[in-house]
Order: structure tokens, then sequence, then C-alpha cells
């Protein structure tokens, strides 16, 4: 067995007549964590879909624990992304149950476990999120960081050996994200994880990252560990990294001349 | 604040600006400028800013209109006494380097318009047919083993669904037996039949009314819930989790809510019917009928076939709603307009699909002879 948990070869994917990924090859080592950046409308997002066989793609192959996940069949997609975990941006929690409920979801969807056990469970991934003290509050109490811990300890419920994180830092203030990288470096060293965090939350996501990769216009423009990734002098990496107003993303819309349009 | 206009040469004419060029200030100057300008045509125009504390966006926009005006008539115009600060945020404006686009958005002709309605179209079909296709498995699986029905939700929305809508099903359907028989009533009178309007609104309840306006009620009510809540989900990303954790959102999202539906509506037809009929018994009591002979002649009118083709026509009315509301709710985009494009949606298309299969079963209940 590799120790690549999941291998993207030659990755082609197009919506519409719009090439969102155009031959991207990456690897996502076992037990380690890797930071996708990359600006907004970059496709990251869409790049786990394409992981997780939400999407499949125009070419190329998604290898995952060395399986062509797109040529599954569904019960054994569905057995697979058993094996993954999925921290959406916004939590994704479900609004009509309470937050014990949420995290046991799984457990009752796929397993026949007693209710003893069950509760046992649930506690202790509540506890690793330190929310077991919130277990009967609902979705819409929580705060927005909580909500993020409450999905985190759902994903995680079901012992996943890939955790994928959709922008997990976005809009969070200082605490709730320190809480969030360190519950995300805890959890992957503790549990053997293999994590994969998509982000644009640069300092945060590389202060934890084993290595990035940074992806514009369908393909990977730049790539490293955090040290390397922030010495890039390539200019889109650079403007990237460090946050310039103009470089290679224009800061200007494209428009006809400024004199033309005051005509001057 | 105010202007001073002078002519210290012949063709010359001087401006001076008294106050701040602020956009309050502009407001008030600018057409006295503008005119001045335009009345005298000046082949030297001299603006003298040397009053001027401050200057903001507007005024420098009021100095470049100015220019422009001289320019464009091969006329001069001399700037005096601006600040170097506001100096410099004009210079900005002239010297800015330019980075040109040239590139311009593609016209679409006729052809290419038509082209992308089609294919909108197309799609659309395509969703809706693979949304029925998955639809009707997992109610077939669903159904083979009912223990995979998510009882609590289905009992959720039932209560939603049937018990709430109750008061709104009842309250229209006394109005709408007791307005029909009503207004009825003379026209009957004129033939001394008024005892046949039990049959024209027993009939007309049981056939099509009572199926027909307690669908488009809960069209109106349930469809646009489904859409939404199911909507709220998708953006909320709940449908992404429940993909993600293997569970297929169709079985649990949209199989309880067909399901209830489908068990609601009818139970919510016989209340109509009968809260119908009640209306109808009330204005037959008013015009000096019995109750006895109400229901003697409301037995003659209606067979039972009558009852159970309107019953077996609003079961497949509540599939089209809840089904129509359902996958509008899936089909919900992103952004803060999608929601209520879906409910919207689901409304109109609900009606429209009612409408339509309400025109089957004529034909088909037409050719059964019911």
């Amino acid at each position: 067995m590799s120790d690549n948990f999941v291998e993207i070869r030659n990755l082609c994917f197009a919506r519409g007549d719009r090439w969102i990924f155009k031959d991207v090859s990456l690897c996502i080592p076992r037990g380690k964590i890797i930071a996708i950046m990359g600006p907004s409308g970059s496709g990251k997002t869409t790049l786990l879909r394409l992981i997780s066989a939400q999407l499949y793609p125009n070419g190329g192959k998604v290898l995952v624990n060395g399986v062509d996940i797109h040529s599954l069949k569904r019960a054994e997609l569905y057995k697979m992304r058993n094996s993954m975990g999925m921290l959406f941006q916004s939590g994704a929690l479900f609004t009509s149950l309470s937050v014990f409920e949420n995290v046991a979801f799984p457990l009752r969807e796929h397993t026949k476990l007693p209710e003893d056990i069950i509760r046992n469970v649930v506690l202790m991934q509540l506890e690793a999120v330190g929310l077991r003290g919130a277990r009967d509050l609902m979705p819409n109490e929580l705060s927005g960081g909580m909500a993020r811990r409450v999905a985190l300890a759902r994903a995680l419920v079901f012992n996943p050996q890939l955790m994928m994180y959709d922008e997990p830092f976005t809009g969070q203030d200082p605490i709730t994200m320190g809480v969030l990288v360190k519950l995300i470096k805890y959890l992957n060293n503790i549990l053997g994880l293999t994590s994969v965090i998509v982000s644009h939350d640069v300092a945060e996501t590389l202060s934890i990252a084993d290595y990035a990769y940074v992806i514009a216009d369908g393909r990977i423009i730049g790539e490293g560990t955090a040290k390397q990734v922030a010495a890039e002098k390539l200019p889109f990496v650079d403007q990237f990294i460090h946050g310039y107003a103009d470089g290679p993303v224009p800061f200007h819309y494209p428009a006809k001349s400024y004199r033309e349009d005051l005509r001057l | 604040m105010d202007i001073r206009v002078e002519r210290p040469a012949p063709d010359t004419l001087k401006v001076t600006f008294l106050g701040n060029l602020d956009i309050e200030n502009v407001t008030k100057i600018w057409r006295l400028c503008v005119d001045a300008v335009d009345r005298e045509s000046p082949r030297l125009l001299h603006l003298d800013f040397s009053k001027v504390d401050y200057c903001d966006g507007s005024g420098l926009a009021l100095i470049k209109v100015l220019q422009q005006k001289q320019a464009k008539n091969h006329k001069s115009c001399t700037i005096f006494g601006l600040k170097p600060t506001f100096q410099k945020l004009l210079e900005y404006i002239e010297q800015r380097p330019d980075k040109v686009e040239t590139s311009a958005l593609l016209q679409e002709g006729l052809p290419e318009k038509l082209g992308h309605i089609t294919v909108d179209i197309l799609r659309d079909l395509k969703e809706n047919v693979v949304f029925l296709g998955i639809l009707s498995y997992q109610l077939f699986l669903s159904l083979l083993n009912p223990t995979k029905i998510r009882w609590s939700d289905f009992f959720r929305i039932a209560e939603d669904t049937g018990p709430q809508a109750l008061p709104i099903i009842a309250l229209i359907g006394f109005l709408i037996g007791l307005i029909s028989t009503f207004q009825a009533a003379p026209s009957f009178a004129d033939f001394g039949a008024q005892i046949y309007m039990v049959n024209l609104v027993g009939l007309g309840l049981v056939r099509e009314m009572g199926p027909l306006l307690t669908s488009v009620l809960l069209a109106g009510r349930t469809a646009s819930a489904f859409a939404a809540e199911i909507g709220t989900m998708k953006i909320n990303q709940e449908i992404d989790a429940l993909q993600t954790m293997g569970l297929n959102p169709v079985r649990f999202l949209v199989v309880p809510r067909i399901l209830v539906a489908m068990l609601v509506t009818p139970i919510l037809e016989v209340f109509f019917v009968i809260f119908g009929l009640l209306g109808c018994l009330v204005v037959m009591i008013t015009l000096g009928y019995t109750t006895d002979v109400f229901f003697h002649q409301l037995y003659q009118s209606i067979e039972p076939i009558d009852y159970i083709g309107g019953l077996i026509k609003v079961f497949a009315f509540g599939l089209v709603i809840a089904g129509v509301g359902c996958l509008h709710g899936i089909k919900t985009r992103f952004g803060a307009k999608a929601i209520g494009q879906s409910t919207t949606q689901a409304v109109v298309s609900s009606l429209i699909m009612l409408v339509v299969v309400d025109g089957i079963f004529a034909l088909i209940y037409y050719v059964l002879g019911v």
C-alpha cells in the first residue's frame, strides 16, 4: 500500500464551458495535514467534492486508499464515504436535531448499536471538542464556532481516516480560530488522521499544515512546506500569501480607460 | 458658498470660488458655473481657487466638466490657486496609467439565445426525470421495507400538513358550500327546482371542487413549505452533509413528505366535503327544507363511485403537490433570492400540474363512464 492516502492524477473538471481544473495532480500523504489554498472561486470546494465523489471528473483519476473512487458502485462508494469525514463551511448541522442527536445521527443510520453504546461514543466525541455540556442545545442556540465544533464531532464519529475541512476558519473570531487550529492539529496527531484543509486563511492554515498547495486558474501554481510557500517568489503565490492588493490578480475589474470613462 | 464671475478682459471669463467645494456646495453652484461658461463661451476660462480650503470628488468633477467644455470648443482653461493636495488629486485623475481591457462581451444573437433557452429547458427536463426516477426507486424501497422510513420526520411533517391545515380547509369548504348553494338559489327557484341544488353542490363537491380546492390550498400551504424547508437545508449544506455520510437525501427528506401528502390530502378532502355539505345544509334549512329532505336528496344524488373517484384523484394530487414542492426545494440554487424563487416556482408549477392532472382524470373518468 502506498503511503499516499489520496492521489489525484491529471484531474480535469469543467462546469459548463469553463474549466475548473486542467490537469491537476497532487498527493495527500497518510497522516499528514495538507493545505489547499487559493483565491475565492478557484475550485477548492469542488476539489473536495471530487475527492468524496459527489462530483465526477471529466478526465483523470482520484485514488483514495489506492482505489479509483469514481469507478466504485453506489454501495461501495457509500461505504468508502464512511471512511471520510467532511466539515462544511457552515457546519451543516441538522437544524431539527439537538447537538447530541446530530452527532449520533450517522451512528443511528449506519449501525444497529444499542442506545448506551451510542450515548458513550457521542459523549466521547463531544468531550473531544469540549462541548459535552452543550449536548441538549439546538443548533440555533450555538455560536458559529460551537456549531463548527459540533459538526467536527459529527464528522469524526465514524472514525474516518480522512478528514476534509472546507474553509474551517472563515468568519471566526481569533479565539475560535485558535481553538479550531489546535483541535485540527490535535485530532490529526491523536487519531492518526489524514487531513485536508481548504482555506484562504493563509496564516492559520500554514501554521499547522505539513505541506501546502496553492491553486488558481485550474492549476497548481505553487507547492511546498509552509516555509517554502511563504518564501515563494512566483508573483501569484507571493501576492496570495501576502495579500497584496494588486498583482497577477488585478485590483481593477477590466474596464475601458479611466480618462475615456471620465470623458477627458 | 458663492461664486464671483468677472470679465477682466474681452473673451476672458474669470470664475472665483468663495468657499469650500464639497458636495453640498457644488450642488448649489454647478448650474451657475456651467451656464456662465455656456453663455459666454470664452476663449480663456480662468478658474480661481485661492479661497477654497477644501475640495472633494464632486469639486474635482466640476473642474473636469468645465475643462471638458472648454476643450470641446477648442478654448483654453487655466486653474489658479488650487491647494497642492487637491492639485495632486486632479493630476492623479489625468495621469492615471491605463490598463486597457480590449476584450468586449460577445453579443448574443437570436440563434444563441434560442440555443441557450433550449439547453436550459432540456436540462431542467432532465433534472426532473432524474428526480422522478430516484424518487420512484426510493419510494419503492421504502414501501418494501417500512422500517427504513423516517417515522419521526413523518409524524412531525404530518402534523404540520394535516391538523394544522384543518381550520383553513374547514373554513373554505364551508364557505364554498354555502356560497355556491346561495348563488344557485335564485336560478333554481325560477324552475321550482331548489331541492336539486343538493345534487348540484353535492356532486360538484365530491367529484371536482373538493379534490381540486383542497389541493389548491395544499399547494399554497404545503408545496411552498416543502420547497422552503428543503431549500434551506440545501443552502445550509445539510444535504451535502447527508451525502458525505453516505445517506441518500431523497430517502431522508423527500420520501417522508411524499408519504405524508398522499395520506393527508385525502383525509383533508373528506373534511372539505363534509364542511362544504354543511354550508349547503345551512342554506337549505334557511330556505325551509328539513335535514331529512336534505340527506335523502344527497343519498339519491351521489353514488359511492363518485366519492371514490374523487378520493383517487385527490390522492394523485397530493403526490403531485409534494413531489413538485420537494423537487423545487432540491433544485434550489445558492444565494439570497434562491429560496424565494423556489417556493414561488413550487406553488406555480404545482398549480399548473394540478390542472393538467385534473384534465387527465376528467378524460379517464369520461372514457370509463364514471
